[in-house]
């Protein structure tokens, strides 16, 4: 091996390959989670382990080729994402590096190999030269790169007066901007991933983020800056749910993460955004939104950095004042890559093999969620809606169990619903929203006094008619009293009524909060009535042979925020029962 | 590399090394080596036991570990010749597969040459750019009633067949193999069968036997008493061989892979014998990835004219679900057909349950200007119906046939219909889609006008739907 004596000074050298795990020795000056390239191709990887002069990496390449005895070159600085104002509307993979310049076949790229976008930006100075300026505060825009004015923001750190300016017109997206007591300050930034932006201070949740999904606006909604996660099986909807709310909820910015998950479903995900318009700004969905999009079938360990990556893109963002939704699909994947490379570095594996620290591996990552005074004194969120595919279904395996301990917000989908063509499968009685308190007191005192009774009724209604429809499956519906028989009908008009939603339908695929609450209060009146009749001592066979549809369909016939429509359908519904008196 | 039937050959002037420290399961551990990279190909000579065939799983220092593909029965350590290849598996590709048997390496069966061409093509294969994807959209006729009308395969699918042990899911792969067709444009079948018996790989040729004439055909065969740790190559051969097919040559190609579950066994062989930490039912934690490695490779790209479509038949253990096989393949393909064994027992074939089945990418590739106007219709008034009749049935079993309505009763008689009518079909009986749908309207029309509510008063008329019974 005389040959591999010679390497260049500084530079280290691989001991042992195998898959994304590399360790190397003598790689000088390097710390933690620092970046280094390996081999003659500079493939990136990440130090995760350091050991006298022994340093395991995580690679975020395809490993194959590297030969214990080829270099290994520290870079000197941590894993960090390059965050400027071409993110908006472009695709990205794991490590931030654009999608749509690289080849039909993703060959293993290497480190800083990445060309920057060639794109150049409309900047408007808003910061004079001389200006004393403090972390957090808006040096200038950029405009025209989507609905959302990109600020560029004095970095963390970094105070004093402002020196040279650049000018309005356009620039390279790593063009400086202006000098901050000496610093240049560029608009493009790079911030380490795996560390949290600085922020003044965390304020309590506000607002309800806006989903346009009534089975969660109604029964278990979310609030800005909380946390959520939506466990389902193969089959069950998640996806499906998940696009809907990056389509249509009510947020300034949404960073869609594909963590290991379908190639086709991504396709498809980039076309659609790209042909949707923004309901609120008119503008196109795809610029709303930046897509990180590492397929199952991309390399492994990207997928545990594109988490980290997707998040800070967040945290960029919020930093600008702006609310930010997160939403990554699948966290299992991640956690799957997790015990992938414990395995390799042979950690003692705790529960399925997975690593002691999963739990708060998965606890750090949703705490970089909240509602938060930035530097500037701005209010932001970051609001984090991660999906868990439990395998088999098992909501005890470890994922599921850890995560659902962290999130305020866990909205499960349900197989049997979801093998009913009952979508979205969101499971009224394996869901929780711990928001919903503090949002109904919120709601109450902001124009909508009737949310918390509202809630409270459906979701006791539902529960009745679950419990009854056990003892319709044993006795038949003919064995229960006629009350019981208007619950279990009431419970069916509520379901196929209000819950149901079809993403496919332009009207019913997202409602606004006017008409969720209107169809949620026509199908309560209708079963008062209901029941009314059955307190008269109507037949419940005859109540239930009354056509329903215009309730049951008033989903469909009135338009996204049409809540009119729908309070004329129920007015239709309770006269028609009128005549059955 | 010359081609020599699809396994790499040495470059003569790399070295070969006889340090063969440890025999283990699949496992063989080379000492002193020098310049071994990870994933390489190795060709292993073994005197008195031929010639096998190896990739590095890992390197350590001097030391490697290869994955002997053919096992390491016979081999004895002192008269073992390690020689690296210097790169992964690269085999040729092109047309000169098509026509051909060959077994699990790709080497010929049918007493024909080795495969050549002119182009070789590494078998892991690059992860395909999801910004250059084109979401699939046009249907593959397979001319199986059960699949075309209700979970119509779309070009760039990933679609399993989930069966159990007894099931006709073998018949079922081959008739698929043997009838699809890409409405009119060059269409071939990558047929890859993993651990199969010699009577069903004999089965299977003698059902592709037309279309191997026709050129239009690869058949891989690795049966049940070859190597096992051969298996985790022949779906990387299938693959890498459509793929050239479709985006360099312009075809679609309908990738068929039974027994999934036999190639996960294979994994999970070489994943103890290396000491891996296991995860559910002892199958390595990367299961998901590693099959997401080969599913993933179907799809379509944007601007080239071919389609690989993926059909991956897996017997589920004791017919369960929950089998990490099963789960883990049903989160990364896009649907699942689901074959009954209740269905087999009444003499359905295929028994396809179509409640359970689905194809997610149906509604992109069926229905207007794909295949009909009022497929995606009759397709959900019938999944409606059949779900009414399953909850009847149910019924019936509690309360007796006798206290059903006379409309539970036009159910049940729905449900029947559909058995008989549309989904039962011969083995070599190919429909078209004109007749499946009207077939399938057939069915329907056994319900009451009143009860086909999906379906639009102008179809109804036109199919002379009765008002009652």
């Amino acid at each position: 091996m005389g040959a591999l004596t010679h390497t260049p000074h500084g530079t280290g050298r691989i001991l042992r390959v195998a898959g994304p795990l590399v360790e190397a020795e003598d790689v000088g000056g390097t710390a933690m989670h620092d970046l280094v390239a390996l081999g003659e191709a500079e493939l990136p990887g990440e130090v995760v382990a350091i050991r006298d002069a022994q340093v395991t990496v995580q690679a975020y390449e395809y490993t194959g080729g590297l030969v214990p005895g080829m270099p290994v070159r520290p870079l000197g600085r941590p894993l960090s994402a390059p965050l400027g104002p071409g993110l908006l509307g472009g695709i990205f993979d794991g490590l931030l590096r654009p999608l749509s310049n690289a080849g039909t076949w993703l060959e293993p790229r290497p480190v800083g190999g990445d060309a920057a976008p060639a794109d150049d930006f409309a900047y408007v100075p808003v910061a004079a030269a001389g200006a004393v300026v403090e972390p957090g505060d808006v040096l200038g825009e950029v405009r025209g790169a989507g609905p959302v004015p990109v600020r560029i923001l004095v970095p963390p750190g970094c105070a004093g007066p402002v020196g040279r300016v650049a000018g309005a017109g356009r620039h390279p997206a790593d063009a400086v901007v202006a000098t901050v007591a000496g610093t240049e300050v560029r608009m493009t930034a790079h911030w380490p991933v795996r560390t949290p932006r600085p922020v003044r201070e965390r304020q309590g949740a506000g607002r309800a983020l806006h989903t346009g999904q009534r089975a969660i606006d109604l029964l278990f909604p979310v609030a800005l800056g909380s946390t959520v996660a939506v466990p389902g099986g193969f089959g069950t909807g998640k996806t499906m749910l998940l696009q809907q709310i990056a389509k249509w909820c009510d947020a300034d910015v949404i960073v869609y993460v594909g963590c290991g998950e379908r190639g086709n479903e991504m396709a498809d995900v980039i076309d659609e955004f790209g042909a949707l318009t923004d309901p609120r700004t008119g503008g196109r969905l795809a610029d709303r939104t930046v897509i990180i999009a590492n397929t199952s079938n991309m390399p492994m360990m990207a997928r545990e950095a594109g988490i980290h990556t997707g998040v800070t893109v967040a945290e960029y963002f919020r930093d600008m004042g702006l609310d930010v939704v997160v939403i990554a699909d699948s966290t299992s994947r991640w956690a799957e890559a997790l015990r992938e490379f414990a395995s390799r570095t042979g950690d003692l594996p705790a529960e399925e093999g997975y690593p002691a620290g999963l739990a708060s591996a998965v606890a750090a990552f949703y705490e970089r969620a909240g509602v938060v005074t930035t530097l500037g004194g701005r209010r932001g969120s970051v609001t984090v809606i991660g999906a868990v595919s439990p395998p088999g279904g098992d909501m005890a395996e470890p994922v599921t169990a850890h995560t659902q301990r962290f999130v305020r917000c866990l909205w499960t989908l349900d197989r049997d619903l979801a093998y009913a063509r009952h979508y979205p499968a969101v499971s009224w009685a394996e869901s929780f929203s711990r928001d919903a308190e503090n949002l109904g007191t919120h709601l109450a005192a902001h124009g909508d006094p009737a949310w918390p009774g509202r809630r409270a009724r459906v979701a006791a209604l539902l529960a009745e008619a679950d419990r009854l429809a056990d003892l319709v499956d044993l006795l038949g519906i003919t064995a229960l009293p006629d009350q019981e028989r208007v619950s279990v009908l009431g419970g069916r008009l509520v379901r196929e009524g209000v819950l149901q939603q079809s993403a496919l339908s332009a009207r019913d695929a997202h409602s606004g909060a006017g008409k969720t609450a209107a169809l949620a209060e026509a199908a309560l009146a209708v079963v008062d009535r209901c029941r009314e009749l059955a307190d008269a001592g109507v037949p419940a066979a005859r109540i239930e042979e009354v056509d329903f549809s215009p309730v049951l369909r008033a989903r469909e016939e009135a338009g996204p925020d049409d809540a009119a429509a729908v309070v004329a359908l129920g007015e239709t519904m309770l006269a028609r029962l009128g005549e059955v008196a | 590399m010359n081609a020599d039937g699809g396994t790499g050959a040495v470059d003569p002037g790399r070295v070969e090394f006889t340090s063969v420290r440890e025999l283990r399961g699949p496992l063989a551990v080379v000492d002193k080596v020098e310049g071994v990279g990870w994933d390489e190909f190795v060709v292993l000579t073994c005197e008195g036991a031929g010639q096998r065939h190896g990739v590095v799983l890992e390197v350590d220092r001097g030391t490697a570990v290869v994955q002997v593909l053919q096992g390491t029965a016979g081999m004895d350590p002192a008269r073992t010749r390690a020689a690296f290849t210097g790169s992964p598996l690269r085999i040729p590709v092109g047309t000169g597969w098509l026509g051909r048997v060959c077994n699990g390496r790709g080497e010929p069966l049918d007493g024909g040459p080795p495969v050549f061409g002119a182009v070789t093509s590494a078998v892991g294969g690059n992860p395909l750019n999801p910004v250059r994807r084109e979401p699939p959209a046009e249907p593959v006729l397979t001319g199986v009633s059960a699949i075309d009308a209700l979970t119509t395969l779309v070009r760039g699918q990933k679609l399993p067949v989930f069966s159990a042990a007894g099931l006709p899911h073998l018949e079922l792969a081959a008739q698929i193999a043997a009838q699809s067709t890409a409405g009119g444009e060059p269409f071939c079948v990558v047929f890859a069968a993993m651990g199969v018996t010699h009577a069903d790989a004999g089965f299977v040729r003698d059902a592709l036997e037309e279309r191997s004439a026709a050129g239009e055909l690869v058949l891989l065969l690795n049966t049940a008493d070859d190597p096992v740790i051969e298996r985790i190559l022949t779906p990387r051969i299938a693959l890498t061989v459509a793929e050239h097919l479709a985006f360099a040559l312009g075809r679609h190609v309908l990738v068929v892979m039974t027994d999934m579950t036999s190639y996960a066994e294979a994994l999970r062989e070489v994943s103890a014998a290396r000491g891996e930490i296991p995860a559910r039912r002892a199958y390595p934690g990367y299961l998901y990835s590693d099959l997401a490695s080969l599913y993933e490779r179907c799809g379509r790209v944007r601007g080239l004219p071919g389609s690989v479509t993926v059909l991956p038949v897996l017997t589920m253990p004791a017919g369960d679900i929950t089998h990490p096989v099963p789960d883990l393949t049903g989160y990364i393909t896009e649907g699942q057909v689901v074959l009954s064994r209740p269905l087999h027992a009444r003499g359905v074939y295929p028994p396809v349950d179509a409640l359970s089945s689905l194809s997610r990418l149906m509604r992109k590739g069926a229905g207007p200007g794909r295949t009909r106007a009022d497929h995606l219709d009759v397709a959900a008034q019938l999944l409606s119906a059949l779900a009414r009749a399953r909850q009847v049935r149910e019924l019936a079993d509690l309360v007796g046939l006798a206290a059903l309505s006379a409309t539970d009763r036009r159910y049940l008689d729905l449900d029947e219909a559909f058995g008989s009518r549309l989904v039962d079909q011969r083995r070599d009986e190919s429909r078209t889609l004109e007749e499946t749908l009207e077939r399938a309207w057939q069915v329907l029309l056994t319900l009451p006008r009143s009860q086909l509510t999906m379906l639009p008063a102008g179809l109804l008329d036109a199919h002379d739907a009765p008002e009652s019974g």
